[in-house]
Formats: structure tokens, sequence, C-alpha cells
């Protein structure tokens, strides 16, 4: 599969990560590791700019975490209508990797607080498309 | 060494019913630029323009606009780093001229974004994230700074009310700015009462997009002094960045790249944030105002809500800011910003700010922002 499934709308093609979509759709959700220093990138990077080495392998991402920001939007960009409101959001999952995504439409707006635990989970979206969002933990 | 000047700021009124085109718009902020300085356009021996492309209909508009302003057969460049275009335009003018390159260098701003819809420019904005992994998500400007909005009320208790204290302030000045877009005066009421937009943000939380131009002229002393009676010296200049994609972010209550551009700009300018008797902050969102206090010492951090709250960023406080009614009145077309917050900045270090000036200020600072966070210059000028 190619990036273009990946989200709602994808504005990207061809990518070296495009593997990462392949994963999506089985369930699992993917970070990469440089097989030289041992740097473990989320979202994925398939260069290490350090090392100069373009040898990495996927690991796992770890899934569970917690709310550092948010912010739930009312006033939709173009490409996505319908769509509001949804919520954005930062988490951090351990050893410092950072997700950017949505928290879930299952989550009340209320209940959102920054520090809360989170899940980050795969999930499917209509029309063939491949997504992760943030449940509650 | 020899000092770097800037001899002229214009700027065109910012709206959303300009009847022109951009090289006009280009025109009108070069027409106040070169107002009452001994040169003309022959002695302009190179222009920067700057714009954020994905607003313009035109390619290159380097060329269009140096042709329009009879500047060929000088060199003409273009400048982008989305909000923040020409301030990073007046640090590569800085260089060309210390380089001895050139002597006298225009930098010109602009951007006519009211031909596209308001969901498409969000649209356009988004893209102005990464575009592979948060895009995708239904990213756009406002939602990225209502995240540091949220991460400030959570860690500072940071109120709304405090933010709309900040419209408040740019509406009053705003309404004495001939040449802002957004005239009237607003209250903590009509802010809290606005649309929601992206939470915390309400509608009068965030800048209105604009038509609009920016026009500087900066030259070498010995051009300055010949042919400019208040040559505006550049003491102190700064510029950083910080990641593009929101996840990849240390904080979310400052802006780094803000924090380490001031940095610099302080040390070239051997001064602190003390010694600063105006400043014009990138207010592009209410909580921006905030953060840019914290970010450049005028408070510490978590206390840029309680600044306002004290009126200390008014006229008669201890640090004005943004008394020019800011991005949030004036209007914020995206190229031409940081030349216009120049201009601000210029007319109050030369006493002819009639609608809103701060008693004889020496020292004066701006603080250009691009993107969420992605792009910081701090420029500090002296009289």
């Amino acid at each position: 599969m190619g990036f273009e499934t990946f989200g709602r709308v994808s504005f990207t093609a061809d990518t070296k990560a495009a593997a990462f979509v392949d994963y999506l759709a089985q369930g699992k959700i993917m970070a990469t590791k440089c097989k030289c220093c041992g740097t473990v990138n989320f979202p994925p990077k398939m260069d290490c700019p350090s090392c100069l080495n373009s040898d990495v392998e996927w690991v796992e991402a770890p899934t569970s975490g917690k709310l550092l920001t948010f912010s739930t939007v009312r006033y939709e960009p173009t490409g996505f209508e319908g769509d509001a409101p949804y919520t954005i959001a930062v988490g951090e999952f351990g050893d410092g990797v950072r997700v950017f995504s949505r928290i879930s439409k299952d989550v009340n707006e209320s209940d959102i607080k920054i520090g809360m635990q989170l899940k980050l989970a795969a999930i499917t979206l209509p029309g063939g498309r491949f997504s992760y969002e943030f449940q509650k933990a | 060494m020899s000092d770097i000047a800037i001899i002229g700021a214009g700027q065109s009124v910012f709206g959303r019913k300009n009847p022109v085109s951009i090289r006009e718009l280009c025109f009108d902020a070069y027409k106040e630029a070169m107002e009452g300085l001994d040169i003309s356009n022959k002695d302009i021996e190179a222009s920067i323009t700057c714009s954020a492309p994905e607003y313009d209909k035109q390619r290159t508009p380097s060329g269009l606009i140096s042709e329009y302003l009879e500047l060929t057969p000088k060199p003409a460049f273009y400048i982008e780093t989305v909000c923040s275009s020409s301030t990073t335009g007046l640090r590569v003018a800085w260089a060309l001229i210390k380089s001895g390159l050139h002597n006298v260098v225009a930098v010109i701003g602009f951007e006519k974004m009211m031909e596209l819809s308001s969901k498409d420019s969000m649209e356009r904005m988004g893209r102005g994230a990464d575009i592979m992994w948060e895009s995708p998500f239904g990213i756009s400007m406002p939602a990225g700074y209502a995240m540091c909005a949220q991460a400030h009320m959570a860690q500072y208790g940071t109120t709304e009310e405090q933010m709309a204290r900040i419209r408040v302030k740019s509406a009053f000045y705003g309404a004495k700015n001939p040449k802002a877009y957004y005239r009237k005066e607003l209250t903590v009421e009509d802010v809290m009462k606005s649309a929601p937009v992206t939470s915390p943000f309400k509608t009068y939380d965030t800048c209105g997009n604009a038509d609009g131009s920016s026009c500087v002229i900066v030259a070498s002393e010995d051009i300055a002094k010949k042919v400019c009676k208040k040559p505006i010296w550049i003491a102190g200049m700064g510029a950083a960045t910080d990641t593009m994609s929101m996840s990849g972010r240390k904080s979310f209550t400052s802006l780094s790249c803000a924090k380490e551009a001031a940095a610099q700009a302080y040390k070239m300018a051997g001064v602190t944030s003390s010694d600063i008797d105006v400043a014009e902050v990138h207010d592009c969102f209410t909580i921006s105002e905030i953060l840019a206090y914290e970010d450049l010492g005028f408070a510490k951090p978590g206390e840029g809500g309680k600044l306002i709250d004290e009126k200390q960023t008014y006229i008669d406080g201890r640090i004005p800011v943004n008394v020019d009614g800011g991005l949030l009145s004036k209007g914020h077309p995206v190229g031409a910003t940081g030349g216009s917050q120049i201009r601000t900045i210029v007319r109050q270090l030369r006493g002819e700010a009639v609608e809103a000036q701060v008693k004889n200020p020496e020292v004066g600072l701006v603080h250009n922002i691009g993107g969420v966070g992605q792009y910081g210059n701090v420029i500090i000028l002296r009289r």
C-alpha cells in the first residue's frame, strides 16, 4: 500500500516509510530504529543524518502514554468538511517518544484533561484508509 | 565596523477590500518608505521580496515587483519563512550590506490573501505543518497555537479572560491606527462571547487574514547619514528555528526559537529586556503575545497573563507592546507583517507615531514568528 491511504487526507504518495501503512493495516503502529546509533524515531524516519545511515529497522512504538496538550477544532480547513469538531493532540509515550494524533471521538470533550492516560491505537477509516488515534487508557 | 540603518519604512493599509493587484499593493508601501529620502529607485542596489507563496497566484513575484517599482536591472531575491518572511528579508539585507556587496537594499513584503476563502487559507496554513505526519489529522495554524494555549493554561493557570485582555488592548490601539483592518474597540465580554474556533480560541482570539504590503529600506552608515534625517540603527538581530512537527517540540508553553533569537539579539545589541522602551510582538493569536512577554523576558515564565492584567503593556505601562493594534487588529498579511512591525518601531523611535506615541523611546524591539514557532526573528533597533 502507498502512503496516500494514510490519515483522513494524505498529502504524500511516495516515501520510503510507505510500509508504515501496511503495518497500520495489521493494527500495528511502528517506529524506526537506526541500526547504527540505535535512535528510535516516531514518526518514523528512514534516514539518520547523524550516522549518515539509511539502514533502519521497524520496531513497535510504545502505546501507553499521557496527554501533553490538545485543541478541539470547530472550524475545519478545506478537505476536512463534516469532520469537525475533532480534537488534535500531542501525547508522550515513554522514552521521549511524542506522538501527534487525534483523540478518539468516543472521549467526551469535557473529559479531556492534560496529563490523562492515553492508549495509542491503529484505526481503519472509511474508504480503505488507515490511521491511529488516542483512546482513553 | 560601520553600522547599518533602516532609512525608510512603510506599509499599505491592511484590509479585506483592496481593489488592487500585488504590484500596486507593494507600491503603496514602497512610496511611504521612500518619502522624504534623498534617493530614488535608481539608488536601490538590490531588492528582496518576501511572501508566503502558497497564497500567491504570481509565481516568482520578486521579478514582477522589481519590474513594477522600476528596480531592474538590479538583482532581486525572494525570501520565505512564512509569517516571519520580511524580517528574514531584513536579516539578508543586513548581510548583503555588511558584506560590502550592496549599499542600499529594499525589503518588500506582501500578501494578497483575500483571493482565497477562509477555509482554503486554513488548508494552506495546515500544509505549513508536517504534511506527511501531522497535516493528515487536520491541523491548522490556529489549532497549533491553541495547543500552546491549552498547555499554558494547564501549567500556569493562565485564563481565557487574560487572553481576552490581550485582544482588548489590541483593539484599543487598532481603533486608532488608520492602516489597521479591524478598527473597533472590544470588551473582554465581546471576546469571550465570540464564536468558538479551536479550543480555547474564539474568533476574537485570532488575527484576521488581510491583504497588505510593507517596505523597509536598509542602508550602509555612510549612505544613511547622507540621505536620511532620522536613520534608525539595527543594533541587534537574532534568528532561530524549532521543529516543524508539533510532536518534535520540547515545550508547548514557550517558543524556543523566540527565546534563542532574543538571546542572540540582546547580546549583539548589548542590552537586556529591561532596556526595551517599546516592542512589537507577533500576536497572531492572543496566547502568542503572552508567550512573547515570557520568551522576551518582559515577564517570568507563567506570568505573562499578569502583565496584561496589570496593563503594563499599554502605552503608559512598564513595557508598551503592540501599541499599533498588533496583528490581531491590523490583520496579518503573512509576508508583509514583519515589515509592518519594523515600520511601527521606526515611527516610534522617530517620535512620529502620532496615533499612539510612547514617550521618548530610545530602544525598540521586533519579535516576528513564522509558523507555530518554526522560525523566530528578533530585531533590536536604536534611534
